[in-house]
Parts: C-alpha cells; structure tokens; sequence
C-alpha cells in the first residue's frame, strides 16, 4: 500500500494502462507538457512521450471526436475534458455519436474510450465551472459512468474504465484533488458496476456518490454519536451500469432511504433509485424516501453560497433527524 | 481496340474509366431506385438523395485503399455502396429489413459497412469531421498509411466542428481528406447567402494553412485526379487536405423538399452538366464503343433489380433486436 493523493492516484491510474496495452492514448487540454490545470497527469508525457501523450487546442468537438475515431480504429484513448460544464460544448459528440453509435450500426463499431473530467463544486468557481453533471450523461442510452470518491477507487476503477469496451464518462470531484488515501501497489484494477458498503447501521442507509460519500460518512457519525441513528453509508461509485442489487438489499435492511446528491433536484440520480426502490422493495420501506441534493439553481460562486447550495454535513446532519427521527 | 488505343498515354487509363462509369452509373441506378421504393412507401423515414452528385463517391471510391476509412453524411447512400457495400444491404436497410446493413436499426442517413472501410454516416451536420481526424490519428500512430476521406455538404463549413478538426488535423498533420460536395444550398437556403466567402471550404483553407482546392466536381476524372494526388502525400506524411467539389444535387434536399426555391433553369443547365451524362461523352469521344457501355449499364440495372428483389423479400428486423447492441455484450443492461 502506498499513500497518494486523488490527483495522483488518476496519473498512477493512466500511467498503469499505458505501460500495459500500447493501445491506450492520452489527449485534452493543457495535459501534456503543463501537467493538467489540476495536475492529475503530471509526469505522463516524460515517461510515454508526446505521440501518446497529447496536448490539444481549446476545442472540445475535436478531442472528443477523434478519441471516437481512435477508438473505432483500434486504439483505446482517455480524453480529457477539462471541466465537466465543458461537455455541453461536445455534447453532440457524446450524446449523439459517442453513445449511439454501437447501436445504430448494430454493433459494427466498438468505442472503448474513456473521458475523464473535473466535476462538480468546491473551488468557487462559479456556474459554469462547479456543476456536477452526472445525470446528464446517466441519461443517455449507451454511455457508462463512474464516479469514485478515493485514491484507490480513482486507480482501480480508471483501469477498469480503460480496459471496458464501452464507452465510460469518468467524473472527478475536484474538491477531492488533494485528498488522501492508501492506494494497493502493482497493478489494480476494480470492478464497473459495484456499489460499496462503507459503513453499517439500522436506522436508514444512505446512499451517495463522490465527494457525497465523504460529507455522508461524517454525518452518519455524528448522528450515531450526538442523535442516536445508526446509519448504513453506500458509494454508489458507478451510476451505469447501477448496482441495485446492492441498492436493495441495504435499503431493505433498514427500511429507510436517503440519497445525498451533488447534482440540482429536477432529474437527479437519486431520482432514479428512489423510483426503483419504491417499485422494487416498497413494501421493506417504513417510511418515505429523503432526497438531500443541490437545490435545482445554477451553483453560486462565493463560498458561503457555495457551501450552503451543495449538500453540508450539519444539512444532512438536520433533514436526516427531521424526517428519519 | 479503338478504346485501348485513346486510351494510350492517358494518365487515367481505359479500365479505371470504365470502372469510374461503372460505379456512377451503379450510385445513380441505385439512387433512383430508392426514390421508387419511397413512392411505393416501401422506403421509410427520410432519405437524402445524391443524384447529379455521383461523381465524387465514385472517384473516391476508385482511388480509395479497401483499408480506408470513409466518413459520410446523411447524404450517404452513394459514399457507402462506393466503397463496396452490398446494394441489398443499403435497400434494405432504407426499408427497414433484416437484410439492412444495420438490421433497420440505423436508417437511410446512418448506413455503415465497417468491413468495406465505411465509418458510417453521421447526421449531425460536421460530426464527423472531428471523428475522421481521429481515425487518421490512429492510422498515423498505428503506423499503416491508411487514409481516412471525409465527406460532407457546403453548410457544414459553418459550423464549429469543421474548424476545430481541420485546425487538429493540420497541427497534427493527419492523414485525412475533408471532401466539401458544395452543391450550392445549404438546405433550403442558397450557401452563399449564409456563406461570408464565395467558396465555403477552398476559401477557408489558407486558415488552417492548406491548399486551397477547387475541383469541378461533376467530372469524375478531376475528382480522380484530386483524390489520387491528396491521398498519396497523406500518405506519405503530408498530412490533411481540404477539397471543395462544386456540384449539384438534382432533387430537393430531402424527400420532403420538391426544392422550389431554386430559380428556374438552373436545374435544367446542370442537367446539362450531368456528370453520368458528360462522363459517358467523354468515353465515347475516347473511343469506346457503345455496346461496351450499354453492357455496363444493362449490368448495373440488373444489380439493382436483384438487390431490390432480396430487400423486397427480406423480412421485417425481430423485435428483440430493441434491447441489443447497446453495450459490448451485445445487451442494454444498465443494472444488474
């Protein structure tokens, strides 16, 4: 076990790749010889050289496009995309042609890529550089999408991200940049589509993704130690493919749910499972379900908004004693 | 004898004239069918038809490597067939058929035949200008000096994704050729009351510090020529080329267009410039004789008698093809 930072961890998850599988290449903005504006990919273009390892203009249509066309020609490339508001600039190329494109041909093209992306708020960056976004590609047909919130998950599932045939949106909390963690040496890889247990209790599970899994740990703590309500924490760490069966059985242990999500209200992820658990195990609910997001506004930039806008732990901390007590 | 004798110290040469008529004449047979099938309502949805602009396909089709990639639009029909792809296939596939390239899971505007070298049909206008570069990338990194050729319409050199993959391609210099067909309208609209140059692509291309080309594209010899020339130093390193074939499409836009925007006559005066027309005076002034290229045609109509015969009989996709494909599995499971 080694101690890396999330941001390293992401570099540490490339740099496996690329040693293993000549395939894998690396494009986006100022990722090359600048190291990524957040620093995730320092130290990759000295150790595998600019053809594998590309800097590229200020034009998202092109970088994501032509990891399309690598990608259906035999090479499995990791795009990056600097800011995750930015996928609305290519959004054609990911929604349209990246995402439907296995299916329209009836599986003539194969497009194993990866676009890797700074999501969500904490830097007070304003609305147009602190979204999270992960409903929006959660609902698209044909992309996969994974979000870890640890160093270790950041390598493992990076690799199993790059190694997957589909395409895989990788969203990275940037607030969880510098956070961090032991990391397994040598190679590893994790596994697309599996929910993590990360804490136990019986009162309500929680289930939350990146730097939501954090705040809801905290929480959980402290209402198991100031409240008396024992909480089970889920990181749901991928949205598709979603690990329900995990969703359910933790839900139906407790009989209560709450999500705790990043994203605006109208649509989020939390939506989804909160409608699959009322289908699928309504009757092991005793009470209802608690969706805590992002009020649906564009996030504000200073950080008294910014914090008090995005899910807090006191906030969690409060609805969850408000409407689980 | 008469031909092979014109033909003599011709740059392009008896057979691949023949074959360039051959497939022109295939792409137009073809064509017109399609609009018969959608008259009958056997041919669904839209369909965007490329008559009187069969010479660019063909010439690319004929200079082209089978290992190649050729990106296209939804004005595709000709693009694919020249590369190769089954005729029944492509009719089928516009008639929603089991024997579609696609299992009737794409349609007219995203006909795809990955074995015969074409990417697909792309239906977002400039899409696939970025995703051609990227296949050139590949080939360039793999090593292989395959090209990939771009396709698309004047309207498309204006939107944003043109730009940003010619500028990627140049700095990269990436064996790609963006093929502008301009056939005058955008749309509905004339390109050059939405265009701030005459020329929409052979203008800009000093942008991206290219050659600037401009080709008639109505002769197929020229577009040959032009083909065999960008190809080759993509080849060999020289990187993109953007080329700007001026045309013209002889019906409207789509199946819904009867194109009444156009002036009278100007239809007319380029159906004097039909390229199948000019091509076929073109041989026999070389000295081809009449059966040759009556045989041809005799030929290519009966392909496509056999090929409507197989899509007519062809029957409707199995409904679960709905949830397959999404994925690599071959299934749409987003959960387990």
């Amino acid at each position: 076990m080694a101690e890396l930072t999330f941001r390293e961890a992401v570099a540490a998850g490339i740099a496996q790749e690329m040693e293993r599988d000549e395939r894998v290449v690396f494009l986006g903005e100022d990722v090359a010889a600048a190291g990524g504006v957040f620093k995730t990919t320092v130290g990759l273009l000295e150790r595998f050289g600019p053809k594998r390892v590309r800097d590229c203009p200020i034009s998202e249509q092109a970088i994501v496009g032509a990891a399309m066309g690598a990608a259906m020609t035999g090479l499995r490339p990791i795009a990056e995309i600097m800011f995750s508001d930015f996928l609305a600039v290519c959004w054609d190329m990911v929604a349209n042609e990246i995402a439907k494109t296995r299916y329209m041909t009836n599986g003539q093209i194969a497009l194993p890529l990866v676009i890797r992306t700074a999501n969500g708020a904490g830097s007070r960056f304003g609305a147009q550089h602190s979204q999270a976004v992960e409903n929006w590609a959660m609902a698209v047909p044909g992309l996969k999408v994974v979000a870890p919130s640890s160093p270790a998950d950041v390598k493992g599932l990076l690799a199993a991200a790059v190694r997957d045939p589909d395409p895989v949106i990788f969203f990275e909390q940037k607030s969880l940049y510098s956070m961090k963690g032991e990391v397994p040496d040598g190679e590893y890889v994790d596994e697309l589509g599996k929910a993590k247990v990360l804490r136990r209790g019986k009162d309500c599970t929680i289930i939350a993704l990146a730097l939501m899994v954090h705040r809801a740990l905290e929480a959980a703590e402290v209402l198991e130690k100031e409240h008396g309500i024992s909480c089970t924490v889920v990181d749901v760490r991928s949205l598709v493919p979603l690990d329900t069966r995990t969703i359910l059985s933790e839900v139906a242990k407790t009989g209560r749910l709450v999500t705790v999500e990043e994203n605006p209200r109208l649509c989020g992820w939390g939506a989804e499972i909160a409608s699959i658990v009322t289908e699928e195990c309504f009757w092991d609910l005793d009470g209802p379900i608690v969706r805590i997001t992002t009020p649906h506004v564009p996030l504000p930039s200073a950080d008294q908004l910014e914090d008090n806008a995005i899910p807090s732990v006191a906030r969690i901390v409060r609805e969850i004693r408000e409407k689980i007590d | 004898m008469k031909g092979k004798k014109a033909a003599a110290g011709d740059d392009i040469g008896r057979e691949t004239r023949l074959e360039l008529y051959r497939l022109q004449v295939e792409l137009r047979y073809c064509e017109k069918r399609a609009y018969d099938l959608f008259l009958q309502n056997l041919v669904k949805g839209t369909s965007h038809l490329s008559l009187g602009q069969e010479a660019i396909a063909a010439a690319f089709g004929v200079a082209m490597r089978p290992d190649d990639y050729t990106f296209c639009t939804y004005r595709g029909h000709a693009h694919t067939l020249a590369r190769g792809a089954s005729m029944a296939g492509v009719l089928g596939e516009l008639m929603g058929r089991q024997c579609g390239l696609l299992g009737g899971k794409g349609g007219s505007m995203h006909l795809t035949d990955v074995a015969h070298g074409a990417m697909g049909s792309y239906a977002i206008v400039g899409a696939h200008l970025p995703v051609a570069a990227g296949a050139a990338w590949s080939a360039q990194y793999r090593g292989t000096e395959q090209v990939a050729v771009c396709f698309f319409g004047d309207g498309t050199a204006n939107i944003g994704a043109f730009h940003e993959a010619l500028n990627l391609a140049a700095v990269w210099k990436l064996p790609v050729i963006f093929v502008c067909e301009n056939n005058l309208y955008m749309e509905y609209t004339p390109i050059s009351a939405v265009t701030a140059v005459k020329h929409p692509a052979a203008d800009r291309a000093s942008a991206y510090g290219l050659e600037s080309i401009l080709v008639d594209g109505n002769d197929a010899d020229e577009v040959y020529r032009v083909a065999v020339r960008t190809m080759s130093q993509a080849r060999a390193g020289g990187g993109p080329a953007l080329i700007e074939a001026k045309t013209y499409r002889h019906s409207g836009h789509s199946r819904a267009d009867p194109a009444k925007y156009r002036p009278e006559g100007e239809l007319d005066k380029w159906l004097e410039r039909d390229p199948i027309k000019l091509y076929r005076e073109r041989l026999v002034k070389l000295g081809l004789n009449e059966a040759t290229l009556k045989d041809i045609e005799d030929q290519a109509l009966r392909k496509v008698d056999e090929a409507t015969a197989i899509a007519k009989a062809s029957l409707p996709p199995s409904l679960d093809g709905i949830e397959k494909n999404v994925w690599a599995d071959g299934g749409a499971a987003w959960r387990n």
